[in-house]
């Protein structure tokens, strides 16, 4: 279905902190994109005997004016990007979404060269105050509801459907933040047992404080090529596979939030593209958005790695930790803290480091088939999937 | 190869002061089933759905959520684009690339604005240079910026003010005859030359209205193309340039118009402007194009495009507006639409833009129809400063 190739050739990330007091947002982007022209020698614009292969073309940000409680909100970090002259655009939404457009500018042919970056000081804002504002204005806004409320009505209906228990949410928990150790760019690494997680302060039945991602500031940089500038780049480029992203609707109650339609829909596109017929046999490690600890077992469903209701004995039985047949979050995941509107991008980019063999203590050895995720919007509404090749 | 593409289908809705009547689900429900409408289409032919706005200016966050009640983008592909002025045409070359993939049959983007349910100014002084002086200082919004640009325009004598009324008038001139421009009524250069000053130079009439309402369009490769639209707007080719910063160290003295970039959004206009132009082999933009639509915040703005669309010499916009070579009836006409002048519903009017380029080459203008049009251009600019250009042919080569 792709006419042409496109490529990852370079990665960069913040260290994801709770609250990056000492940068500037502008700062925290130039940090990023700094060391991507740095260790790739791209450059934003062409010099006489230059490779045109060589130059950044394209730029997608990624970022969303609410956050930062201004309009046209991107337009105050165009030196940090190095958006003068360029062709530049930007994605209101999740990184994940910002990494296809991305790979669409180069397999429309008009691009070589994407650098797609996304950005996030979630320690400025408030979110829950954010959140509410992203349900219909007209019955749902006036009920107070944010994302974790929403989550929690979604991980009821979840658990009760399939007899997930809490436990076993709570041992995503526990395995993402100890992964985490392994992560340096990782937020909060925390040993954690079972019991502290279940104890750990009710939020919204049944989600608790652990179950949660923490605040969290960080922005994260990587570069799409298509083949020729890719093999200029880099001696270890790798490749998208397949890509497949799709909206649910918007009422809770006119979707069966146990399920996730739309994330079935965005993972068989993908996995079409990318000739993969059986996730759990065919992917070496996946790298998922869980905002929520409920949400790796739903998501890992509704992408097919696993059966529906099997997201819990899955994760008990270790099939999904470092070691196991299918890792998932080596990284650390969302819960060991990453921006929202960051976290699908640093998926595709941790997936990216598995394939590429430079994720250092928490490589998985051999992966040639990578798994990224994004998702955004209450309750998973838009999701996006994107499979990575060596 | 880029796969070759073109517009198929637009659906606007009307554009108004207030809309208190529908939502904006409906509002973009109609739009979108206007263009399904013009393209002879359903939704279920439509792979991919783009929305774009200001979400600030209505208050909701992350709005292609709830809009997925009537995008028509349930269960289907997509994402919210968002740059400021110019998200219509950022959402247009979002489309332009994902058919030339090859990978989708259709797909469809709707920029929309509804100002009559928030506060664009108080939204709009945010986007003062920076948080620390300006803001907190009030915020100096928009006007500034395109005061600035005019003062310019004076200076060096390319414009009167006079010349500039007169483009006024002709932009209701051509908004009277199109049904979907919010300001419709005919005014005359006195009306103009006597509405108030908002920062002089520029007056009231000179400046875009707050508008509500929703252009939807619809683009697919040839493969679609070929099946189902006897009359397509090719896109040959698309182009977009960054065109300035918002300068970072900038306070309320800051003149733009004196930095090496010109006023804002100039460089970004030129810029697209020369690179498609010379991508698409045009060298004399005002002999081989037949029409024009362009991003005109304010009259003034649309003097200060003449002249970086090469369609004039530097100073010569005064000279071109005298010659009447941009009505309707002239030899290059521009924006026969109206432009944003007259309607700007900030999310759909860079969208509006290339929509009616389409609309001309397709023959579908009624009374606003420039005839025989087989080459028109389209270029964007605001907000980010992104501006994007494009080529459409009635046919290619």
């Amino acid at each position: 279905m792709m006419k042409r190739k496109v490529a990852i050739v370079a990665l960069a990330q913040s260290k994801y902190e709770s609250s990056k007091k000492t940068l500037s947002l502008g700062e925290m982007i130039w940090e990023v994109v700094e060391k991507i022209l740095r260790e790739t020698g791209l450059k934003f614009e062409a010099q006489a005997g230059d490779k045109p292969r060589t130059v950044i073309d394209k730029i997608v940000s990624c970022s969303e004016d609410y956050w930062q409680g201004r309009t046209i909100s991107d337009c105050f970090y165009h030196l940090e990007m190095g958006a003068l002259g360029m062709s530049v655009t930007k994605v209101a939404g999740d990184g994940a979404s910002a990494v296809y457009h991305g790979a669409v500018n180069i397999l429309s042919g008009k691009h070589n060269v994407v650098l797609v970056i996304a950005w996030r000081k979630e320690s400025e804002t408030i979110g829950s105050i954010v959140e509410n504002a992203a349900f219909d204005p007209i019955y749902l806004r006036p009920l107070g509801i944010d994302f974790l409320m929403a989550a929690g009505m979604q991980a009821n209906q979840y658990l009760h459907k399939y007899g997930i228990t809490e436990d076993q949410c709570a041992e995503v928990v526990v395995k993402n933040r100890q992964n985490a150790f392994s992560n340096p760019y990782a937020q909060e690494p925390l040993e954690l047992s079972i019991a502290d997680v279940m104890d750990s302060k009710m939020l919204s039945y049944p989600i608790k404080a652990l179950d949660c991602k923490p605040v969290s500031d960080g922005a994260c940089a990587l570069v799409l090529a298509n083949e020729e500038a890719a093999k200029d780049l880099t001696s270890n480029p790798i490749w998208i596979a397949g890509m497949g992203n799709c909206y649910d609707s918007h009422y809770p109650g006119d979707r069966d939030l146990s399920d996730c339609e739309s994330l079935q829909m965005a993972a068989q596109k993908a996995y079409e593209m990318a000739g993969i017929t059986d996730p759990f046999r065919d992917i070496d490690v996946a790298e998922i958005s869980e905002c929520y600890s409920y949400q790796e077992l739903l998501w890992m469903e509704g992408l097919g790695i696993c059966g529906r209701g099997e997201g819990g004995e899955f994760v008990r039985d270790g099939i999904t930790r470092i070691g196991g047949k299918l890792p998932v979050n080596p990284s650390g995941g969302v819960l060991s803290g990453n921006p929202s509107g960051v976290a699908g991008m640093i998926r595709v980019g941790e997936a990216y480091l598995q394939l590429s063999g430079q994720a250092d203590k928490r490589q998985i050895p051999d992966a040639g088939t990578a798994l990224a995720h994004g998702c955004y919007g209450p309750n998973g509404q838009s999701h996006c999937v994107v499979i990575l090749n060596r | 190869m880029t796969e070759r593409i073109a517009i198929i289908g637009v659906g606007q809705t009307e554009f108004k002061s207030k809309w208190p009547e529908i939502s904006e689900v409906e509002m973009l429900n109609m739009a979108a089933k206007r263009a399904l409408e013009n393209a002879g289409m359903t939704i279920k032919d439509i792979d991919a759905v783009f929305i774009g706005n200001m979400e600030l200016f209505e208050g909701n966050y992350q709005v292609d959520m709830w809009l997925t009640e009537g995008s028509g983008a349930y269960l289907k592909s997509g994402m919210k684009i968002q740059t400021g002025g110019s998200t219509g045409s950022s959402i247009c070359t979002t489309l332009f690339d994902h058919a030339a993939t090859g990978m989708f049959r259709a797909v469809m983007g709707i920029g929309f604005e509804k100002q009559d349910e928030g506060s664009s100014d108080a939204s709009l002084r945010s986007i003062s240079e920076d948080t620390f002086f300006d803001i907190a200082n009030g915020g100096r919004g928009a006007g500034p910026s395109m005061s600035e640009m005019a003062l310019d325009l004076l200076e060096r004598k390319s414009v009167t003010e006079e010349q500039i009324a007169r483009l006024r008038v002709q932009a209701s001139e051509n908004a009277s005859k199109n049904p979907h421009a919010h300001l419709r009524k005919k005014v005359t250069v006195e009306d103009v030359m006597n509405s108030p000053y908002l920062i002089p130079p520029l007056r009231l009439l000179h400046m875009c209205p707050t508008s509500v309402g929703a252009c939807a369009m619809i683009v697919a490769p040839e493969s679609t193309t070929g099946k189902i639209c006897p009359n397509p707007a090719w896109v040959e080719d698309w182009v977009t340039i960054h065109g300035g910063i918002q300068p970072p160290v900038g306070h309320l003295g800051t003149y733009l118009s004196k930095s090496e970039l010109g006023p804002l959004w100039a460089y970004g206009v030129e810029q697209a402007s020369l690179k498609l132009y010379k991508r698409c082999g045009i060298k004399n933009p005002r002999k081989e194009i037949d029409v024009i639509e362009v991003y005109n915040m304010s009259s003034w703005h649309e003097a200060e495009w003449y002249e970086r669309m090469h369609i004039c010499e530097t100073n010569g916009a005064g000279k071109l507006i005298e010659e009447g070579a941009t009505a309707l009836d002239g030899d290059i006409p521009v924006n026969p639409s109206g432009g944003v002048v007259v309607t700007n519903a900030i999310g759909a009017s860079a969208m509006q833009r290339m929509a009616e380029a389409a609309i001309q080459i397709r023959n579908e203008g009624g009374e606003r129809q420039v005839p025989g049009v087989e080459t028109a251009f389209a270029v964007t600019a605001g907000g980010d400063s992104y501006s994007a250009a494009a080529l459409f042919r009635k046919s290619l080569s």
